[in-house]
């Protein structure tokens, strides 16, 4: 038992030694004729264009965010699902049920309040851009709707004024 | 002395006999050198076995893709081709190893071994069979913090894919490592919320104690029926954290050119490739011995830890080729559909098994079931 984790240790630094006494053996082997055109960064064929570490979204991060949240809670469960079978030989079983209900039901709310909140769309900007398209047809519907009955009243008042004036004659 | 598992003593009593071939014996050997000179030795066999299953993998992967698309896939080197993966890795040593101006030479040189270590060290944890005269499982190192080390350890990878992606100063590269991250980071949650499951009705953390839980034919699968809706939801989100297909986006081809390797060639590209394999086979192993009975096939393999290895093995090919199966049927997600997948649907499901599994377990629903049934 004492020298689990030194084997585990032991794998770790022999997965890293076995690449690179391959890229040893392999460099005996291999060619190595560098040019600036092979050594260019990969773009297509073309010359690279701008800056290669490009700015991206914001969304990795709060993804990232979202993950650490998830995961710390995972690492909290797993003791309990561990220790679960002797609490419920203990008689406790319900209790140690109760607690982890509500520590879950904790977190799943979090999770609902992401949901609500959008930040578990990826294309949080579309979904934004489609509300905002949804809401503005709405409005010109509402607009149209508005004229046409205006329409329709003033069309009414011209029938009136028409009838009136057939009226007087 | 001092405890050590079997395979370790195995290699153990094998030193103590080439070295009574010269006329010592261990003892010999300081402590530490014993431990250290035995890992390496387990190590080495671990190594050696991956790098052949992958030669096999590659194999097996490209004519089950040949079949499935109704052409032949390679037949032309060895008989049914088999030698077409040891001629390829012939191939890829005389490749010429490009670094790309303006690469971070150390992160990029770095990045394939984390990624690869990551994986190797996982297999440390995994018992390949049960030794029933000992009562014990056969593995390298019989950790109590089993599967939860294994998760913690896998995570390493991730970070080998980001430096690989920074670190090769392309925009692909860094486009796919960044998918990656995002993708492998949001299925680590479903997955590990059914990998509670077993944990909890086995009530160990360790995977040796989930092998001689399930001896007899008494697989976690059977014991409530909530365990195949878990086995899928762990399914799926493993095939994620593999960047398989249908989870493949980090390398979409056809998008991002070659995702976060793009700019890796020759040897160093093949590291990526063996990790992608080998952390199949660690997901199809953790399947295997967590819902379907690791070595055992309903208690018919006897007492033989060899026929039980066997087993193990078969259940894992079996899952790798379902792994194939589904690769070469299914088209490739977008990238907003896999993080719906997962935090919107496996991510609640799993959540919701877990209580139900717990509720099922507490109240001893199974006998109760069974109760009513065989009363009436």
């Amino acid at each position: 038992m004492y020298f689990d984790y030194t084997n585990v240790l032991i794998f770790f630094l022999v997965g890293i030694g076995f690449v690179g006494v391959n890229m040893v053996v392999g460099s005996l082997l291999r060619p190595s004729k560098p040019n600036p055109e092979k050594n260019s960064a990969y773009e297509c064929g073309e010359d690279p264009i701008g800056p290669n570490r490009v700015q991206f979204d914001i969304r990795f991060y709060t993804v990232a965010l979202i993950f650490i949240i998830f995961d710390v809670e995972i690492a909290f469960l797993f003791p309990w699902a561990n220790s679960f079978q002797e609490f419920k030989a203990a008689g406790l079983g319900g209790l140690v049920f109760f607690e982890v209900l509500v520590f879950v039901s904790i977190l799943f709310l979090g999770l609902v309040y992401l949901w609500a909140k959008g930040d578990l769309d990826w294309v949080k900007s579309t979904e934004a851009q489609r509300r905002a398209a949804l809401a503005h047809r709405r409005a010109e519907e509402a607009k149209e709707t508005a004229a046409d009955s205006a329409k329709s009243e003033s069309a009414t008042e011209l029938d009136l004024t028409v009838a009136a004036e057939a009226g007087h004659h | 002395m001092f405890e050590q598992s079997i395979i370790l003593s195995a290699i153990r009593d094998a030193i103590d006999w080439v070295l009574g071939l010269v006329g010592q014996d261990i003892s010999i050997l300081p402590l530490p050198v014993q431990v250290v000179l035995c890992g390496l030795i387990a190590a080495g066999g671990l190594m050696g076995a991956i790098a052949f299953a992958v030669l096999i993998y590659v194999w097996m992967e490209r004519r089950i893709a040949g079949r499935m698309q109704a052409r032949r896939g390679p037949n032309r080197v060895g008989p049914y081709g088999l030698l077409q993966t040891v001629a390829d890795t012939f191939k890829l040593l005389r490749k010429e190893d490009i670094i790309p101006t303006g690469a971070n030479r150390i992160l990029f040189a770095f990045a394939p071994m984390l990624v690869l270590a990551g994986v190797v060290a996982a297999f440390a944890a995994i018992p390949i069979s049960w030794d029933a005269d000992k009562g014990e499982p056969i593995m390298i190192a019989d950790i109590d913090l089993g599967i939860f080390l294994i998760t913690a350890i896998v995570a390493t990878e991730v970070i080998g894919v980001i430096m690989a992606g920074w670190a090769s100063n392309n925009k692909w590269s860094l486009y796919g490592a960044m998918r990656e991250a995002a993708q492998v980071v949001s299925y680590e949650i479903p997955l590990g919320l059914s990998l509670l499951v077993p944990v909890l009705i086995v009530g160990d953390l360790s995977l040796g104690a989930a092998t001689e839980d399930q001896l007899g034919g008494n697989w976690l699968i059977w014991r409530n029926p909530f365990m195949w809706a878990v086995f899928f939801i762990f399914y799926v989100a493993g095939l994620a954290n593999c960047k398989r297909a249908p989870f493949d986006l980090p390398e979409a081809e056809s998008e991002l050119v070659a995702g976060f390797h793009t700019e890796y060639s020759g040897l160093r590209f093949s590291f990526f490739f063996m990790e992608e394999y080998a952390s199949m086979t660690l997901i199809s192993a953790i399947g295997a011995i967590y819902f379907f009975g690791a070595g055992d096939l309903f208690g018919l393999q006897g007492s033989s830890s060899l026929i039980m290895f066997g087993v193990l093995l078969f259940k894992i090919l079996v899952s790798i080729f379902v792994m194939m199966w589904i690769r070469w049927t299914l088209p490739r997600l977008r990238i907003d559909q896999v993080m719906t997948l997962g935090y919107k649907v496996l991510t609640p499901i799993a959540f919701f098994l877990l209580l139900g599994v717990t509720v099922w377990d507490l109240y001893d629903l199974n006998d109760k079931l069974w109760e009513l049934f065989s009363r009436s």
